[in-house]
């Protein structure tokens, strides 16, 4: 749990970033009519940001350090309370595949079931779910912590605005190209950051997030600057034009087949020589040198990975709102990706796409608040890490069960 | 005795005005069990780090000598690369991989001898199965030389200080060496656990591999090593046989003071 004193230094560090940054954002001179606008609520801004922030890396530091101990935790306190009732189905093949069916079954007929603004929604929500399905491969599995995810998911949703603007290539070659840029991203934005750990790597991949933004508000001719791109074409069907509405609907369905894929995938990579290779690099990384695994090379596969599907989704972002600028790639998205990972529990896939769902569907049914929303989410933020710091679904992870009778196999 | 498998001369590591080891030499033969020996802070650690990638010498050669091979200069290689060439070590603050269950960590060591990747991952090709497979396979069977197999689904934090000493030399076992670097395998361990640790390097020493061991427990070190090295202040004050060793004026003068 995060202590009061957590929470305390947290807003120290809120109050140091109000006080840093006061002269900047909140006195704004106007020189021709000589006077001086007090911006307050910039500082108001600044303070939540910050605090938030703080809280995010702090639980991420937290849960890393809970997942390097969870296995000291069991033997103290027995298993029952570390075992949550997810855990348990999700063990069990018995009630995981009729679940599982259930819930796939439900995603493919929610458009019948809910109108176009629901689906839209909806649609909305399982990006989401990818891109923290995405982030969990750097943050939860390789315990890199990555605040400038959003630069990845830009960079999928460039790709495919400027390749079509350019050479009018449609959307299912902008797909895997789109891919392709953001995972070369990864590994060019991974070498500099593959030394530093914990904080530093969280503000330099920030910083990273930001200036690809930048570049791309003030590089007019590259990027048509801050007024960004317009009449993206929606995916085609087979060639033809789709109308609006069903073209809603054909992008719905490809993202919840972009889901199914990201879960599957992102399964596999967990059990695998890769996959166990990053738990023992967040475990330890001298040890991990020293039993011969590449450092160099798994961390920036992590990068690669995670940016791949953030691609992915940015394409399709492209695609569904025909229309992007750099103000949709804002720290703040990266701050969302983020929370998603950590609310849901890191490292576990169940809690990621949970927290998705929370984190994105609940402020749209909740758009009374709309303008409040930042508090609301930095005040669900702590009440959930006081109350459950290990995220909505804690990750206890499936290890390799040995069974010496039968060979192989797994778990 | 077989021939020269490791020659190190001159080595050197110098942390600002501390020089942890100066012209430090050393050689190791194939098959044999050699003993580094010291006080505490003499570097011996640290020459294991030399040796091993994770300082780079401020001076010195590391040579590395395999039958068949051309001589190959470690100096400069990453930790993971000298693993590969065939060096592998544990540490004397364990690091083992606690959120790991005893198996994984030995699997991990199978890591530089396999290659499935993404690809191979994603689509669990018949390959790859084969050599998940194989690395389970390999990773039990050495579970077993070790003796650690009735603890094979456990998690590594779990296991007593002795047990998680012996997993480390498994899980460097798993790399597949032709050296084992030791680095104080018997600290924290009860008289009887000594004795299985002196049995269970013999046996590996038996299996034709070469072991540079650290070691404080005397009564161990006299009884395997085939040779000793003693260092004091980053030098190397004397070598030669435990017999040697032990009357040698300069070692006992290190030991026990003036
Ligand atoms: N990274 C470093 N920076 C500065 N000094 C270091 C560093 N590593 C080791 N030293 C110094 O080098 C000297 C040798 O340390 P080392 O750990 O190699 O000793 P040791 O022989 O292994 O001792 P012990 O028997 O206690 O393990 C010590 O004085 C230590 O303070
Ligand atoms: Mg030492």
């Amino acid at each position: 749990m995060i202590s009061l004193e957590e929470f305390k230094r947290s807003f120290k560090v809120a109050l140091w970033f109000m006080f840093l940054t006061f002269p900047l954002l909140v006195i704004k001179v106007n020189p021709i009519e000589r006077t001086v606008l007090w911006k307050w609520e910039n500082m108001a801004f600044v303070g939540i940001g910050a605090f938030i922030l703080s809280v995010l890396i702090r639980a991420f530091f937290i849960q890393k350090e809970r997942s390097r101990n969870s296995s000291k935790n069991k033997r103290r306190f027995g298993y029952i309370g570390d075992e949550p009732l997810v855990q348990f189905i999700l063990r069990e093949p018995k009630y995981l595949y009729p679940l599982s069916g259930g819930v796939l079954i439900f995603a493919l007929l929610f458009p019948a079931l809910f109108d176009t603004y629901q689906t839209n929604i909806m649609t909305t929500a399982l990006m989401y779910v990818v891109l923290g399905l995405g982030l969990n491969i750097v943050v939860g599995l390789a315990g890199l912590l990555d605040l400038g995810y959003v630069a990845f998911y830009l960079v999928g949703a460039y790709s495919y605005a400027l390749l079509n603007y350019h050479f009018d290539i449609g959307f299912w070659m902008a797909l895997p190209i789109g891919a392709m840029l953001a995972a070369l991203f990864g590994i060019v934005l991974g070498f500099p950051v593959l030394r530093l750990r914990g904080d530093y790597l969280a503000i330099v991949t920030l910083g990273f997030g930001e200036i690809i933004r930048l570049v791309m508000e003030n590089w007019n001719a590259f990027s048509h600057g801050p007024s960004g791109i317009s009449n993206i074409p929606r995916p085609g069907f087979f060639g033809m034009d789709l109308s609006l509405d069903s073209a809603i609907l054909y992008i719905y369905y490809l993202v919840v087949a972009l889901v199914i894929i990201t879960i599957f995938v992102v399964n596999r990579l967990q059990d695998s020589r890769l996959g166990r290779a990053w738990i023992a690099l967040r475990e330890d990384e001298i040890a991990c040198q020293a039993m011969g695994i590449d450092k160099t090379k798994t961390k920036l596969t992590a990068f690669a990975l995670g940016a791949t599907w953030a691609g992915l989704v940015g394409v399709i972002f492209a695609a569904k709102t025909t229309f992007i600028n750099p103000a949709s790639f804002t720290f703040l998205e990266s701050a969302i990706i983020l929370s998603i990972v950590v609310l849901g529990g890191m490292g576990s896939i169940l809690g990621v796409i949970f927290g998705a769902l929370v984190l994105i569907l609940l402020p749209e049914y909740l758009r009374v608040f709309s303008e409040y929303r930042m508090l609301a989410f930095g005040g669900i933020l702590v009440v959930m890490m006081v109350f459950r710091p290990q995220g909505l679904i804690a990750n206890v992870r499936r290890t390799y069960q040995f069974k010496k009778s039968t060979k192989g196999g797994d778990s | 005795m077989g021939e020269q498998i490791l020659n190190v001369t001159g080595l050197s590591m110098h942390f600002g005005g501390i020089h942890a080891v100066d012209q430090v030499d050393l050689d190791i033969n194939q098959g044999e069990i050699v003993a580094l020996i010291g006080p505490n802070g003499a570097g011996k650690t640290t020459f294991f780090n030399c040796l091993t990638g994770i300082y780079n010498p401020t001076f010195g050669d590391i040579t590395l000598h395999r039958s068949g091979k051309k001589p190959a200069r470690l100096n400069g290689l990453k930790p993971n690369q000298v693993t590969t060439k065939g060096m592998a070590r544990t540490f004397q603050n364990i690091r083992l991989f606690h959120n790991m269950t005893v198996l994984e960590n030995v699997m991990i060591g199978r890591h530089c001898r396999t290659s499935s990747f993404i690809a191979g991952a994603i689509f669990r090709t018949k390959h790859n199965r084969r050599e998940e497979n194989e690395i389970i396979e390999k990773s039990y069977s050495i579970l077993e030389k070790v003796g650690l197999e009735k603890y094979v689904n456990d998690h590594a934090s779990n296991l007593s200080y002795g047990a998680q000493r012996r997993l480390e030399i498994a899980r460097a076992l798993a790399t597949d060496p032709f050296l084992l670097l030791l680095d104080e395998p018997a600290a924290g361990m009860n008289p009887q656990e000594t004795k299985q640790l002196d049995e269970l390097i013999c046996r590996i020493r038996d299996d034709g591999l070469a072991i540079l061991l650290i070691e404080h427990d005397m009564k161990l070190v006299m009884s395997i090593s085939d040779r000793i090295f003693v260092m004091d202040y980053g030098k190397k004050i004397a070598q030669g046989t435990p017999l040697e060793v032990r009357e040698n004026p300069a070692v006992i003068k290190a030991y026990l003071g003036e």
